[in-house]
């Protein structure tokens, strides 16, 4: 059925699974915002022990999904995956380095004689909460801002960034992203405390600690958002192939494709509610808000950067070498594999869920810990 | 393509590759077997109820738990490497490598770390029965997860089922199947899961013989002996036949990698194995040296084992770089070998026929086009040799591929010895009182490790210069960044996971000095 569909609608098509699976990595950073907040929120030995278990049944699938988001970038964008990874060597080392360390850190923390102590596994899930968020924003920020380098006529790219992409975290508006991902991170991580611990403690530090988180996310979505739609985007012609500079393209993307101006602003509003119900009533369950909201959110911002003519990964240094998902993609026959293969993704989200549910069904709780279960 | 080779660069990432790879098989194998036999082991408890069964299970499964961690960290590495170290490799072949990488996200990977939760934290919040569901899907999930990378290594070392397409300068899946189904990706699949399987039953006959010697947990330790000894006994018969298969399609396949795994510099007809042997230090292609100080090797064997013909002529080293030995095609024709020089020639031409048909293309000269394209056609086969300067350059390293391939496979036989006289000496009763044979068991373990490690070594040195068999030579196929920064991440790398080896080691140790906990951990 896919052998049907012209090359450019499965490079659509490609695109709104990468932003599928970009949205979904970037709510489930909830892990990551949790991690840096372990030691505000857990005063005592106990706490800390179920804030880190709440956390530890969840983190595999942030981890799995950053490798699967990965991985489909190199299949069905090459281009893409050679250029950015290969040029912007140390922002995406650093990203690594940051999830390596975090990987071995829930099952060695407790466990006796581990060598580096309980201490250093929790300093490296701190580094990787705060590191792994505002790196991936940044990275991601480069969709709109653009990067330096070079495609040559051999489609092999050369970075022109001296710092081999650290100097994109100069960059304010990055920045900016960055933040925001950091902060939204931590709140969607306090949601999901108050939904999965019962304890009255942790509740009720929690509670204080969304608020601020809350603003300073706001204040910094804003001011990209803002930004963004004011900008000259990096537009390409239709038939041509050609890239220009046009004014507010990024505004024009939403207006034109008024449906993901609507899951942009509808996600935006779900996020809201989500902290908004949080702080105000005593309810717990603002992850089921904020969390979708922030998928349909970061869905949106992909879409407008990929769709309707316009250059995902603009070059500022060469500006016919911006990449889009018609130049930068794989063959149509790769493309069309891989799309059979996308249809498992139902069944995978439907098995996670199912298996989520069926261990998930109590609140975590102090008696929990001191079970006879794997606690870490 | 690319104007000046920076040595320095290749080499540093070649290091850095295959250290983190090195460092991802040391935990890997262990997961492809050992969650195999703690399914067979919860199987046992939830037919029989035995709770020393459960027991069991629950020990192995935390030794486990710490070895899939690490595993996982030091797989994220490898799987972003291709694009920040390898990065023209990407474009050029993304088009069919990337698919394996994705298929292994997407089918693989979510399977084992979802069901992992369950097998973890699911002991008293779901059915016995979806529990024991979960394990085996954990176990599927893990093999899985080598299947895909597996075909997408097999297909470096034979590259088929695409098309080069010039107008984007790389190749192009033509045929899924083709890539997948590859006899050299479905050989190295079973052998390398295989390879997991016996490592892990000599894991666990090993930590058990521990437990014997110590007199603790006498029964926990005999019967997960019998569960090992059992698995690591049909599966190292199978390993052998599986290496059998992957000796016979280098043979075919990569000619070079095999005369490099013997030693054999000048081929002949009816060549023989070498049983044990020495290939002479220094040697070098030229030189007058013997190819051996000493070897014992076992008549017309290696003819046989990579043609399936006793009198077959099997390509040395020299034949190799200076062409004119006979080739039988499948078909029967017999041709005569073109030298590594005039591959070389024929790749150059290749490539600058690439370049004119880009440049005829741009001023819009179709004959030029045409005629570049022709050119270019006619000698892609051997696309890869126009990296390459000097004919000596497609040697690999002789002496580190020979003695890989040699430990390999007497360990190899001497596994399938230990698993019949552990299994023998159990079913007579007697094995607590061979103290030798316990301490043996135990002193097995790292030897399983050496020989699984060889193994990749031979494989991957054994392929040197190509990341693509004659498509890619390693010079061609790195991002083009300062040595200096792959020589920072490279020690990064050894740094980091050599603290969490120890961490690791000194973690698991302890695990198995507690030993199982009553009612499991
Ligand atoms: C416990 C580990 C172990 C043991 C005992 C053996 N192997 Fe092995 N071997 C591997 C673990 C391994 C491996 C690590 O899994 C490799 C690396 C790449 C691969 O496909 O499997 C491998 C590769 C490998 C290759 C190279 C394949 C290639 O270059 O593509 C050959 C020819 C053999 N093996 C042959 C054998 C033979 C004839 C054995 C006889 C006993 C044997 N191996 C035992
Ligand atoms: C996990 C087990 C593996 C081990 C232990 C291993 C080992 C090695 C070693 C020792 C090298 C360096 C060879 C040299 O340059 O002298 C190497 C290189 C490399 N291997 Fe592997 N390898 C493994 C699996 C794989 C797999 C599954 C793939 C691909 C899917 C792969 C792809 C590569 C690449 C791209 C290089 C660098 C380029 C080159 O030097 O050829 N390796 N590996
Ligand atoms: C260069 C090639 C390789 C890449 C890019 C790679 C990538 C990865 C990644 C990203 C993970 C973590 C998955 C997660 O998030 O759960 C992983 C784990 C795993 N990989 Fe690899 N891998 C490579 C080589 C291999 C080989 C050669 C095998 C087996 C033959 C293998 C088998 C596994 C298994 C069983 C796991 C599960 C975790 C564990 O090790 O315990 N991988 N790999």
């Amino acid at each position: 059925m896919f052998e049907t569909l012209s090359h450019f609608a499965l490079q659509q098509y490609w695109w709104v699974i990468i932003s599928l699976l970009g949205s979904t990595l970037v709510f489930l950073l909830f892990v990551q915002g949790g991690q840096t907040l372990i030691y505000s929120l857990g005063k005592t030995d106990i706490e800390r022990r179920m804030l880190v278990n709440s956390l530890g049944r969840k983190w595999e699938f942030t981890f799995t999904t950053l490798v699967t988001f990965g991985g489909s970038l190199f299949a069905a964008f090459p281009l893409f995956y050679a250029t950015s990874f290969g040029g912007a060597y140390w922002v995406w080392m650093l990203i690594l380095f940051a999830f390596i360390i975090q990987a071995v850190s829930y099952e060695y923390r407790s466990k006796p004689n581990n060598f580096l102590g309980a201490k250093t596994y929790e300093t490296f899930l701190f580094i990787n909460g705060a590191l792994g968020t505002i790196l991936l924003g940044t990275a991601v920020a480069t969709f709109f801002t653009g990067s330096e380098f070079l495609v040559n006529g051999m489609n092999f790219s050369h970075w022109k960034g001296a710092a081999r992409g650290l100097e994109l975290a100069l960059n304010p508006h990055n920045l900016s992203l960055g933040f925001a991902v950091f902060f939204l991170a931590r709140t969607l991580g306090i949601l999901y405390f108050m939904n999965n611990i019962d304890d009255d403690n942790i509740s009720s530090r929690a509670k204080k600690k969304l608020i601020y988180n809350a603003i300073l996310f706001v204040i910094f979505f804003l001011t990209f958002v803002i930004w963004l739609l004011f900008i000259d985007g990096f537009a390409y012609h239709p038939e041509t192939k050609e890239i220009f500079m046009q004014p507010n393209k990024y505004l024009h993307n939403f207006l034109q494709m008024p449906v993901v101006a609507i899951l942009f602003i509808a996600g935006v509003l779900l996020v809201l509610l989500g902290i908004g119900k949080s702080i105000h009533k005593a309810c717990s369950n603002g992850i089921w808000y904020a969390g979708p909201g922030t998928i349909l959110t970061v869905f949106a911002l992909f879409l407008v950067a990929g769709f309707n003519h316009t250059a995902f990964y603009p070059s500022t240094f060469d500006l016919q070498s911006s990449l889009t998902i018609e130049n930068a993609s794989s063959s149509k026959y790769t493309l069309t594999v891989m799309s059979y293969v996308s249809l498992m993704v139902p069944f995978v989200a439907a098995y996670i869920w199912y298996a989520w549910k069926s261990i998930n069904n109590k609140k975590i709780d102090k008696e929990e810990m001191g079970e006879d279960i794997h606690v870490y | 393509m690319i104007e000046n080779f920076d040595f320095a660069l290749v080499n540093w990432s070649r290091a850095q590759f295959a250290l983190t790879a090195m460092y991802h098989w040391l935990f890997v194998p262990l997961t492809l077997g050992i969650t195999f036999i703690i399914a067979f082991m919860e199987t046992i408890y939830v037919k029989t109820g035995d709770p020393v069964w459960k027991k069991a299970t629950k020990f192995w499964m935390t030794l486990f738990g710490v070895n899939f961690a690490i595993g996982v960290a030091t797989g994220l590495i490898l799987e972003f490497e291709f694009g920040t170290n390898w990065s023209n490799y990407s474009w050029f072949v993304g088009d069919i490598f990337g698919a394996p990488l994705a298929i292994e996200g997407i089918m693989a990977f979510f399977l084992e770390s979802t069901f992992i939760a369950v097998m973890f934290f699911g002991w008293n919040k779901v059915s016995k029965k979806f529990h024991l569901v979960s394990t085996w899907l954990v176990a599927i999930g893990a093999n899985l997860s080598a299947l895909w990378i597996l075909v997408a290594n097999g297909w470096m070392q034979h590259p088929i089922g695409m098309h080069f397409n010039p107008d984007t300068a790389r190749n192009e899946m033509l045929n899924f199947w083709d890539v997948f189904l590859s006899p050299v990706a479905v050989n190295k699949f079973l052998h390398s899961i295989t390879s997991g399987f016996v490592l892990a039953s000599i894991f666990v006959i090993g930590v058990s013989a521990w437990f014997l010697l110590k007199g603790r947990e006498q029964l926990m330790a005999k019967r997960s002996m019998i569960i090992a000894g059992v698995f690591g006994l049909l599966s190292s018969l199978f390993l052998i036949y599986t290496g059998d298969g992957s000796a016979y399609q280098v043979a075919q396949k990569q000619p070079m990698k095999l005369a490099a795994m013997e030693g054999l510099y000048e081929g002949s007809e009816g060549v023989g194995l070498i049983l044990i042997g020495m290939p002479t230090p220094g040697k070098e292609y030229g030189d007058n040296k013997d190819d051996y100080v000493f070897k014992i090797e076992i008549p017309k064997l290696l003819s046989f084992l990579g043609y399936r013909d006793f009198n077959a002529f099997v390509p040395g080293v020299k034949d190799l770089v200076e062409g004119s030995y006979p080739i039988t095609h499948e078909n029967g024709e017999v041709s005569k070998a073109i030298s590594a020089t005039e591959k070389i020639e024929k790749g150059k031409l290749s490539i600058k026929a690439l370049s004119e048909y880009k440049m005829a293309k741009e001023n819009g000269n179709d004959s030029i086009k045409e005629q570049s394209l022709k050119v270019f056609r006619e000698n892609f086969q051997y696309f890869g040799y126009g990296f390459l300067n000097d004919p000596k350059s497609i040697i690999p390293n002789i002496p580190l591929t020979f003695y890989s391939f040699h430990i390999m496979v007497v360990l190899g036989f001497y596994f399938v010895l230990l698993f019949v006289v552990v299994l023998f000496l159990i079913f007579k009763n007697k094995l607590e009182t061979k103290k030798w044979l316990l301490r043996l068991a135990i002193f097995t373990i790292p030897l399983a490790y050496i020989a699984s490690m060889s193994g990749w070594i031979v494989a991957e040195v054994g392929r040197q210069p190509w990341t693509i068999q004659d498509l890619l030579p390693t010079v061609a196929a790195v991002s083009n960044i300062d040595a200096s920064a792959v020589q920072i991440t490279f020690w990064l790398f050894a740094i980091i996971f050599t603290a969490l080896l120890i961490a690791e080691i000194k973690i698991m140790t302890k695990q198995i000095k507690i030993g199982p906990k009553e009612g499991g951990h």
